[in-house]
């Protein structure tokens, strides 16, 4: 099942997206394939070629996904990566949250890849990372 | 919600929401735009608008030009003028994309001149201004070099042969804002934009060889001293901005103003997009000499796109660009925040006016303007979608009323995820040809998202910044090729 949507109404120059799962990792790798999805059309074509280990920590549960977000945008930039992230922990410290993945994904080809749209940044307008009835549900809205 | 009960008309083109709106408003929010664009308006742009408001030190108005159209923070298109000293910088008021903005630079041709090579043009003009998601520029420069860029600007460029000297007296600030400091800029922010100078983007951002039709010279004088001398000739426009590095500084600091806003400074914001810090404490003259090195990347970058299409052009065309009088008209930012002076009920003050979506329109005789429009005003370049047309106006002595500001593109009205569903890429490209618009672009879905029809007519938008008296159009272009991202 496609585990997020995009939204038709609520940015009108971005996007925006609503990511669902059943538990934190879950619903953070659903958000994480949202984003790819954005500048990459066809998830299934970026194969496994190359690896980023993302290790983060935050006080703020919300704001770690932000930060997780922000890191697939890095490396777009840097490495020219397209990134999914099928394994997340997220764990609580204390007061801190503490997140480790390994994302997978390969160089930006345009031959290969349709792409899309840049993504320039995760923004905080209606951002928000909330408990559900199934899980937890994460809203959040792209520049681009 | 549609318009709000409270929105009193001032004006056929300007309309005001009294401080009476929404608790915490400081000064009223005021709207520009023809009835038929207020209406067309989304929601949240009142909402928006009336949140500026809010924000400490902000003067007379809280801005929204004819383009409006919701952001997060600050509408796109909104204006905002903080006292220094009592009054907050916002990076929300500026955007993530840091100095996005326009170039417009003339030829000598004309449409026949360019008929016959004019895909070709367009191919390389594709080739040499990568395009589209994760494109890297074909400058390549060390860590070191990349701090004197964004320190120096396109005054980096030039001086590195990337462009003529008189380029730099007609960029706005002449290419490079004074008090850039790389020590304020994250690792990650030049980790993200080292390899993007010269690059386009996706998105919005676009480049474009136009022509001008004999009808749409609408002031021959002006349009001349302008360098549009005659219908049928051939210019080149484009959009882009500060990529990755102002991106990330925007985001480094949106983060750096949420942990101090409220804990150290007592500042409280309807949204957190309008995350802000005193202008003149720590936090906020790091940002503003850290936005400054992301406007002279911007700047670096345009001027290096700039030297590309001379570089198309002269090969294409077999002559240099000089003999094709490829001169800069002039390049203008539209999301900025700048220190300006300004009179304010009959005083001269020092005003931190921030525009996001709004292009600065200084009047005849403004200081900063170069010697050779300072009689005429500045030139701004709107750009309207693809497929419709831009145009090149002039900044007038009544944008005061403005902190001369004024529109800066169309506006969107349809979302891209809207859009992307009724147009498809390979059609639109189709059709557009057959009008003899050619495009190239990186991306199916990215062209339709940017389909004409999810855009405001840009005529109405001009018109409404004419009839308010805060620019005033000399030409309009049509489109004839086209490089999207």
């Amino acid at each position: 099942m496609k585990s997020y949507d995009y939204l038709e109404d609520m940015a009108i120059a971005d996007i925006a997206f609503l990511a669902r799962g059943k538990d934190l990792p879950e619903t953070f790798a659903a958000a994480s394939d949202a984003l790819t999805n954005v500048m990459v059309e066809d998830l299934d074509t970026i194969r496994p070629l190359e690896i980023r280990a993302i290790s983060l920590q935050n006080d703020d549960l919300e704001m770690l996904l932000f930060d997780f977000l922000q890191e697939l945008i890095y490396y777009k930039d840097t490495d020219g990566l397209a990134l999914r992230v099928p394994a997340i922990e997220v764990k609580r410290f204390g007061a801190e949250h503490h997140l480790d993945a390994v994302a997978r994904g390969e160089r930006i080809d345009p031959e290969r890849h349709h792409t899309r749209a840049d993504v320039k940044a995760v923004t905080l307008h209606h951002f928000s990372l909330q408990k559900t009835d199934r899980g937890w549900q994460a809203r959040v809205i792209l520049d681009i | 919600m549609g318009i709000p009960p409270q929105l009193q008309k001032q004006t056929d083109t300007l309309w005001e929401l009294p401080p009476t709106f929404k608790q915490g408003m400081r000064v009223p929010a005021r709207i520009y735009g023809t009835e038929k664009l207020i209406r067309e308006l989304d929601a949240a742009v009142f909402e928006q608008i009336s949140n500026v408001a809010t924000l400490p030190g902000i003067v007379k108005y809280a801005l929204c030009m004819p383009d409006g159209h919701s952001g997060y923070g600050f509408p796109i298109g909104g204006v905002a003028a903080m006292d220094p000293d009592e009054g907050v910088i916002s990076p929300g008021g500026i955007g993530f994309d840091i100095n996005c903005g326009m170039r417009l630079v003339v030829t000598n041709l004309v449409l026949d001149d360019v008929k016959p090579t004019l895909k070709t043009l367009v191919d390389r003009l594709y080739d040499r201004v990568p395009a589209g998601v994760g494109s890297r520029g074909l400058l390549k420069v060390t860590r070191s070099e990349f701090r004197k860029v964004i320190e120096q600007g396109a005054r980096w460029c030039v001086e590195h042969g990337y462009g003529w000297s008189e380029d730099l007296e007609m960029t706005e600030s002449g290419g490079a804002m004074e008090g850039a400091d790389p020590s304020v800029v994250s690792e990650r922010a030049i980790d993200r934009g080292i390899e993007q100078i010269g690059t386009l983007g996706s998105g919005n951002h676009y480049l474009e060889i136009q022509t001008v039709l004999a009808e749409n010279i609408l002031d021959t004088d002006k349009a001349r001293l302008l360098g549009i001398s005659r219908p049928g000739q051939i210019v080149v426009m484009f959009h882009c901005g500060s990529r990755g590095f102002g991106h990330q500084v925007a985001t480094d600091y949106l983060q750096t103003f949420l942990r101090v806003m409220g804990k150290k400074y007592g500042i409280e914001i309807p949204d957190r997009e309008l995350a802000c810090a005193p202008f003149r404490s720590p936090e906020g003259q790091n940002y503003f000499a850290a936005m400054k090195c992301a406007v002279n990347m911007s700047f670096a970058n345009r001027q290096v796109i700039l030297h590309r299409i001379r570089e198309v052009f002269s090969e294409v065309l077999d002559r240099p660009a000089e003999e094709l009088g490829m001169h800069m008209v002039y390049d203008v930012a539209h999301n900025t925040a700048r220190l300006e002076h300004h009179e304010v009920d009959g005083r001269n003050r020092l005003l931190v006016v921030h525009r996001k979506g709004a292009t600065r329109a200084f009047g005849p005789g403004m200081e900063e303007l170069p010697q050779r429009y300072r009689d005429l005003g500045q030139p701004v370049i709107i750009g309207g979608s693809m497929e419709t047309g831009s145009y090149l106006l002039l900044g007038t002595k009544d944008g005061a009323q403005s902190f001369f500001s004024t529109a800066h593109g169309s506006g969107r009205t349809m979302s891209r995820t809207r859009a992307r569903h009724l147009w498809r890429g390979q059609s639109l490209q189709k059709e557009m040809e057959q009008r003899g618009i050619y495009v190239r672009s990186a991306s199916w879905k990215g062209l339709a998202e940017e389909a004409g029809d999810a855009y405001k007519d840009i005529d109405d938008v001009v018109k409404a910044t004419a009839l308010a008296g805060i620019s005033l159009p000399v030409v309009r272009f049509v489109p004839l090729g086209n490089v999207k991202g």
